[in-house]
């Protein structure tokens, strides 16, 4: 457990909870990121205003970030294109087919006390770990 | 004219609520796919960090939608879009599946993909280009197929 951060993710977990309750008391809506950007590709739909204004935020963190010293660094991502493109088809369709991802249902949902999502998230977790057990050990990727 | 208020409900708060929610995701790694997979690799030097984000985000998230709940309405807005469904279905449970498996292959998931956008890192961006494929194929095959009724209206259909 070399890699374990626990103050770091414990004060960035409770600002993500903090966003989707103020999101939730200001606005009504569900701080679901899949289902924010699903919105925006739904062609004459009328509510792209704040769903652009939400992942405009997200988008200028790193920005800011980079501003003050504090830029991050390109994510790490598999070299073979096939599995980038296999891997975004499958959390966009699964996403949507799954009514949320890991923010959607994960946090606001569970936070609900949704049993809709506490499945979602138990289910995705199992294939999630699943996948890296046979990817990292099976495969030797 | 919009009001003053409309352009803070529509614009101003998701803005701020964005900026919040990202700054989440990257004071706690979990802007980057290593730091996910890490917890996603039980077999591997397991790094739990994962589970304390969503159990400090639930332990704020919690107590703050019941909060909400108390309320007839939101601060700047007409009525709360909450979703319909409440069984858990055959769609849900493959859908969750299926994200998982896309989700345990680079260790992306929507949230962090959208924020790394900011990095210009062609990855990045060809995972949000196929992201948007997938969630275009959903709807195409969503559209194609006879009309189901549902139990809630569209924006009520989703959970997230």
């Amino acid at each position: 457990m070399a890699n374990f951060t626990p103050l770091s993710a414990a004060i960035g977990g409770a600002l993500i909870g903090l966003s989707t309750v103020l999101l939730m008391l200001l606005t009504g809506r569900i701080a679901g990121i899949s289902g924010i950007f699903a919105g925006l590709l739904n062609v004459g739909s009328d509510d792209k205003g704040w769903r652009i204004a939400f992942i405009a935020g997200l988008i200028l963190v790193p920005v800011i970030a980079g501003w003050i010293g504090y830029g991050m660094a390109p994510p790490k991502l598999p070299a073979s294109w096939a599995i980038i493109v296999a891997a975004g088809l499958l959390v966009g369709f699964g996403a949507r087919l799954g009514g949320g991802c890991t923010s959607g249902h994960g946090i606001c949902g569970i936070g609900r006390l949704s049993v809709r999502s506490i499945a979602a998230t138990i289910v995705f977790m199992v294939t999630a770990v699943i996948t890296v057990a046979v990817s990292r050990h099976m495969l030797g990727g | 004219m919009k009001t003053v208020s409309e352009t803070i409900s529509r614009i101003i708060a998701p803005l701020l609520c964005g900026l919040i929610f990202g700054t989440g995701l990257l004071v706690s790694g979990m802007i980057q796919p290593t730091k996910v997979l890490g917890f996603l690799d039980i077999l591997g030097a397991w790094d739990p960090s994962l589970a304390v984000v969503m159990a400090a985000a639930l332990a704020v998230a919690a107590p703050g939608f019941m909060l909400a709940r108390q309320r007839a309405r939101p601060v700047l807005a007409g009525q709360y879009f909450l979703p319909g469904k409440s069984e858990i279905d055959a769609p849900l449970v493959l859908g969750a599946g299926l994200f998982g498996i896309g989700w345990g292959l680079v260790g992306l998931c929507p949230g962090p993909a959208l924020e790394s956008l900011a990095t210009l890192s062609p990855g990045v961006m060809v995972f949000v280009v196929a992201m948007a494929g997938g969630m275009f194929l959903h709807g195409k095959w969503q559209a194609s197929r006879p009309a189901v009724p549902r139990d809630a209206p569209i924006v009520h259909a989703t959970d997230g």
